[in-house]
């Protein structure tokens, strides 16, 4: 099997294992060695991939498959990645795996759990992989919907209110990327040829500016409102204080990146001149997105919230960067995914492992743990460290190519929003201080939480692989560069192009 | 013409024949329960038999016609009328409709074979004799509960609301007559119709026929007739009869009323938009499952509308399409509805806090077919909404689609709803466990696996889309 499919069929298999099984022991086998599996294959194909390219292969998509499927609409079952979607397959890969192990302990219908968990995931990689527009909106939507029993069923405090908010500010996101999708679809060949879905054809050709600037608010909209674009990110800090641990690991960590990169590689590259032409209305909302998302966080005292809305900045300072237009900005956008991406879901279980022990989130109620929980603690400082940009750790790579890239305009419009931008960072790391040193550090507030333990097992098994990612991210950056600069030279060229 | 090309009319010559073997039969089977596998015996042989040796022609001097197209219409109908029958075992074993059941069977294929009769319509005499056919056993359907003064209720106002419809309709098809001097379709396609009275007449056909989709706003029935009926009969009413009347809908647009185009596109634009809204609007404050089902049903004929206006040939295949997945996923609902309610006699939604608790496999599906109403994928009902946006949009109307994709995500609300009801909520005394008889797991299957393979597996798309560009 190729690889790629394999990446789709995997899960499935595994739901359909779980299908069978009963008792919790093999539920949490099955899907701990189905994600187990679905991780190395998406490691063999960051190497399978560099091996590709090594030999000389320079086609803008390798591995690509395509198997005609509505032949009367030209709908493509159409697969194939480049740098950018290999990384972050890599990441998917990694984050459902700790997932599984973050929810080792969800004992209430674990069946249905981890069957909604992993459909998810089959929606994300499915996303990654798609070159036709509509199977990648088809996954999109399978990414989305379980969310809802997710949070539903197994939320904390108001999770019926949080699921149906969340779902329905998504599915009306996916509304407008729709409309945006058709738009494109019949927009995307010259008159008189054969229309199609896929995007690397829609590529070659031009759409006309006019119904670019309609179609591309729409679909950049669509896309934004799952990258928590202002004001539409508002079902995220309820969504991922109600979710279970491993659901706002996943969706916090893949899902918003979703977002991003459907903005990049569709709204973006396929739609260049309006893009361009638009571009200021969402720097600004983007800039409103990274500046009240880390405002926000500062003033939340539910541990959950702060990190909800550090994910609001951080993601807004995605599209930020992919609103900048250069290669340097948008290098800085895929890895700031990368980085957020990790260091979020290394947040997230952090948190659900220190809520599983402590009973609260809320900061006023903690303190000390460093000393109960020495483990758990010195993670929870790294996670903090990498998230305000120490450099060492992933976040300060990130940061520092989107703001590097973002100065390179030479107008006030652009430079004082990068100013603006940056000045999150300070901002960042106010809030990341100051729980750090509240609940931490200081005197133990609660007798009860000194006689806790430290991590189990399980526990460690995903914190130790994110821990890896993040330093290695922060240490070796060029590495994850080099996979992901070649890949945006054809965007870049459309957008350059386009802007000239 | 000579005796073999009464075969064109396999179809309803069939289900007379079956009709007049259960009249027969119910003379001589003293048990009236074995009415019920006998029946639904036959009918599953008509509904196999009608994928094959079928003739295309026209007969009577064009007042009958058949081609592919209609056929592949009447087979789709078949086949949902075979669900329905399969639903309906256990509601026709309760003691009070024991003495009834044949009645049952053949006031549905008397219903079944005005509905193909008119499909096979090529004049307007015979269309509106095939529609009377469809109406009137229909009612009597609708009083099937004699018992239930409800449902007595519900009959009247069906065959009021049908009686005035026929009415306009008439008036319509007169005003027709009375300009071109001939009720046949031949005689009127690629006419001349831009005379003011023409489109009059045009409105008021159209009047009538809204009524038996239940667009808005002619839905008033709807809601207290899905109500008060018997389950079955609503599941019926709601999926098998609108169906034909939105098969007999496109034809007529697409054939008779061609050269009309720019006046029913812009009719139906508004129709889709209000017909979309109000239900969906009306759907969100239910809490009968049925009347729910019922505005929800008003809902989805307003998206069929998208693939109406556009009067393309695309338009045609995805309407079919849209009908095809919307029977096995409404039947599936439905199915849940009544064995639920055939078990409990609970309607109301909140009586479904925590059923997947009790009963997770009638959840599961019940999901899957709200799912799939919504439009979510993998299931079928998104391809189906996906390609009538795609078949709207040939046309530019993206400001419509717009308008329609915002209604799904109003619609997924009340859908998750129930869903919500049945995975989240908590209940002290929930549902009971349920265990259905064969018949309805036959038919509970035969739903799920067609939520599944009538999206995945293109080529139904594809042969339905071939076979409509010949109309």
């Amino acid at each position: 099997m190729d690889i790629l499919n394999s990446l789709v069929i995997i899960p499935i298999l595994t739901v359909i294992a779980l299908l069978f099984v009963k008792d919790l022991a093999k539920v949490r086998m099955i899907s701990a060695i189905g994600m187990f599996i679905e991780l190395i294959q998406s490691i063999r194909l960051v190497f399978m991939y560099m091996e590709e390219r090594a030999n000389g292969n320079t086609a803008e998509m390798v591995f690509q498959k395509s198997y005609q499927w509505f032949e009367s609409i030209n709908i493509q079952y159409n697969v194939g990645v480049d740098g950018i979607s290999v990384v972050m397959i890599l990441l998917t890969g990694i984050i459902i795996f700790t997932g599984v192990f973050a929810s080792w302990k969800v004992a209430y219908l674990s069946k249905e759990f981890f069957i909604s968990l992993i459909v998810l995931s089959t929606g994300v990689f499915g996303f990654f992989i798609s070159l036709d527009l509509f199977t990648m909106f088809l996954f999109y939507e399978v990414a989305v919907l379980p969310m809802y029993l997710l949070i539903g069923i197994w939320g904390t405090g108001k999770k019926e209110y949080s699921a149906m908010k969340l779902t329905l500010m998504l599915m009306g996101g996916s509304a407008f990327l729709l409309v945006g999708l058709i738009g494109i679809y019949m927009n995307s060949a010259p008159e008189g040829a054969a229309l199609t879905y896929n995007i690397l054809e829609i590529a070659k050709h031009s759409i006309p500016i006019e119904a670019q600037r309609f179609f591309f608010p729409l679909t950049f909209v669509g896309f934004g409102v799952l990258g928590a674009l202002f004001p539409f990110h508002t079902w995220s800090p309820d969504g991922h204080a109600s979710a279970p641990t491993a659901v706002s690991m996943l969706h916090a960590g893949v899902l918003m990146k979703l977002g991003g990169y459907g903005a990049l590689r569709v709204a973006m590259y396929l739609m260049p001149e309006a893009a361009n032409e638009m571009a200021w209305i969402f720097i600004i909302l983007t800039g409103i997105s990274v500046i009240y998302g880390a405002l926000g966080a500062v003033v939340q005292t539910d541990l959950k919230y702060i990190n909800a809305y550090s994910s609001v900045s951080h993601c807004g300072l995605v599209l930020f960067a992919v609103l900048m237009v250069n290669k340097t900005s948008f290098n800085g956008a895929i890895l700031q995914m990368l980085s957020h991406g990790l260091m979020t879901a290394m947040f997230f279980a952090l948190i659900g492992m220190i809520y599983g022990r402590t009973g609260t989130r809320d900061i006023k109620k903690l303190g000390g743990l460093m000393k109960v929980m020495p483990f758990l603690a010195v993670m929870y400082v790294i996670a903090g460290m990498a998230s305000l940009g120490l450099p060492g750790l992933s976040g300060f790579v990130a940061e520092m190519t989107i703001f590097v890239g973002a100065f390179q305009h030479d107008d006030i419009f652009h430079r004082v929003a990068t100013i603006i931008a940056v000045s999150s960072i300070v901002v960042t790391a106010v809030y990341i201080l100051r729980v750090v040193g509240k609940i931490l550090f200081g005197p133990i507030v609660n007798d009860e939480h000194a006689k806790l333990s430290d991590a189990l097992w399980h526990e460690k098994v995903p914190l130790i692989i994110l821990l890896i990612a993040i330093a290695g991210m922060g240490i070796a950056p060029l590495w994850i560069s080099d996979l992901i600069l070649d890949s945006l030279q054809p965007i870049v060229d459309k957008l350059v192009i386009a802007a000239n | 013409m000579d005796i073999y090309n009464f075969i064109i009319m396999k179809h309803e010559l069939l289900l007379t024949i079956a009709t007049l073997i259960l009249l027969i039969s119910e003379i001589a089977i003293d048990d009236k329960k074995k009415m019920i596998p006998f029946a639904i015996g036959i009918f599953g042989l008509h509904t196999l038999y009608g994928f094959f040796g079928n003739v295309s022609g026209e007969i009577f001097g064009g007042m009958y016609q058949n081609s592919d197209l209609i056929i592949l219409m009447k087979n789709i109908l078949n086949i949902g009328v075979f669900i329905v029958l399969l639903q309906s075992s256990t509601w026709l074993l309760k003691d009070e409709n024991k003495s009834k059941i044949s009645e049952y069977f053949i006031l549905i294929f008397a219903t079944l074979i005005g509905m193909n009769f008119m499909i096979s319509s090529g004049d307007f005499l015979m269309f509106y004799l095939g529609l009377e056919l469809a109406t009137i056993p229909m009612a009597a359907l609708v009083a099937y509960n004699t018992y239930d003064s409800k449902s007595s209720e519900s009959a009247l106002k069906l065959i009021m609301s049908a009686a005035f419809s026929s009415a306009v309709m008439l008036f319509g098809i007169s005003l027709l007559y009375g300009q071109f001097g001939s009720t046949y379709y031949i005689d009127l396609i690629g006419t001349d119709m831009s005379a003011p009275l023409t489109v009059l007449a045009f409105i008021m056909f159209v009047s009538g026929l809204s009524f038996k989709i239940s667009l808005v706003p002619f839905h008033f029935w709807t809601a207290d007739v899905y109500e008060g009926s018997p389950t079955n009969v609503t599941s019926y009413l709601s999926v098998i009869s609108k169906g034909a009347a939105v098969f007999i809908f496109s034809i007529l647009l697409f054939t008779v009323f061609k050269s009309l185009a720019d006046v029913w596109s812009d009719m139906l634009y508004i129709l889709a938009i209000l017909t979309m809204t109000i239900g969906n609007l009306f759907a969100l404050r239910q809490t009968n499952i049925k009347r729910f089902l019922a505005f929800s049903s008003v809902a989805q004929a307003g998206f069929i509308l998208l693939g109406l206006l556009g009067a393309n040939e695309l338009g045609m295949a995805t309407v079919i399409y849209f009908v095809l997945i919307y029977i096995f996923t409404n039947l599936a609902a439905f199915g849940v509805v009544s064995a639920i309610e055939n078990a409990t006699s609970k309607v109301e939604i909140s009586d479904y806090d925590g059923l997947y608790h009790t009963n997770p496999n009638m959840s599961l599906l019940m999901m899957m077919a709200l799912f799939s109403l919504a439009g979510i994928p993998p299931l079928a009902g998104f391809f189906g909404k996906f390609f009538l946006f795609v078949s709207a949009a040939q046309n530019g109307y993206f400001w419509l689609i717009l308008i329609a994709v915002l209604n799904v995500t109003i619609s997924l609300y009340y859908y998750l709803m129930v869903v919500k009801a049945m995975f989240i909520n908590k209940n002290e005394n929930p549902i009971t466990r349920i265990e259905n008889n064969w018949y309805t797991k036959i038919s509970f299957i035969i739903c799920l696996a067609a939520m599944f393979i009538i999206g995945f597996y293109s080529t139904i798309f594809e042969y339905i889309n071939s076979i409509s560009l010949g109309l």
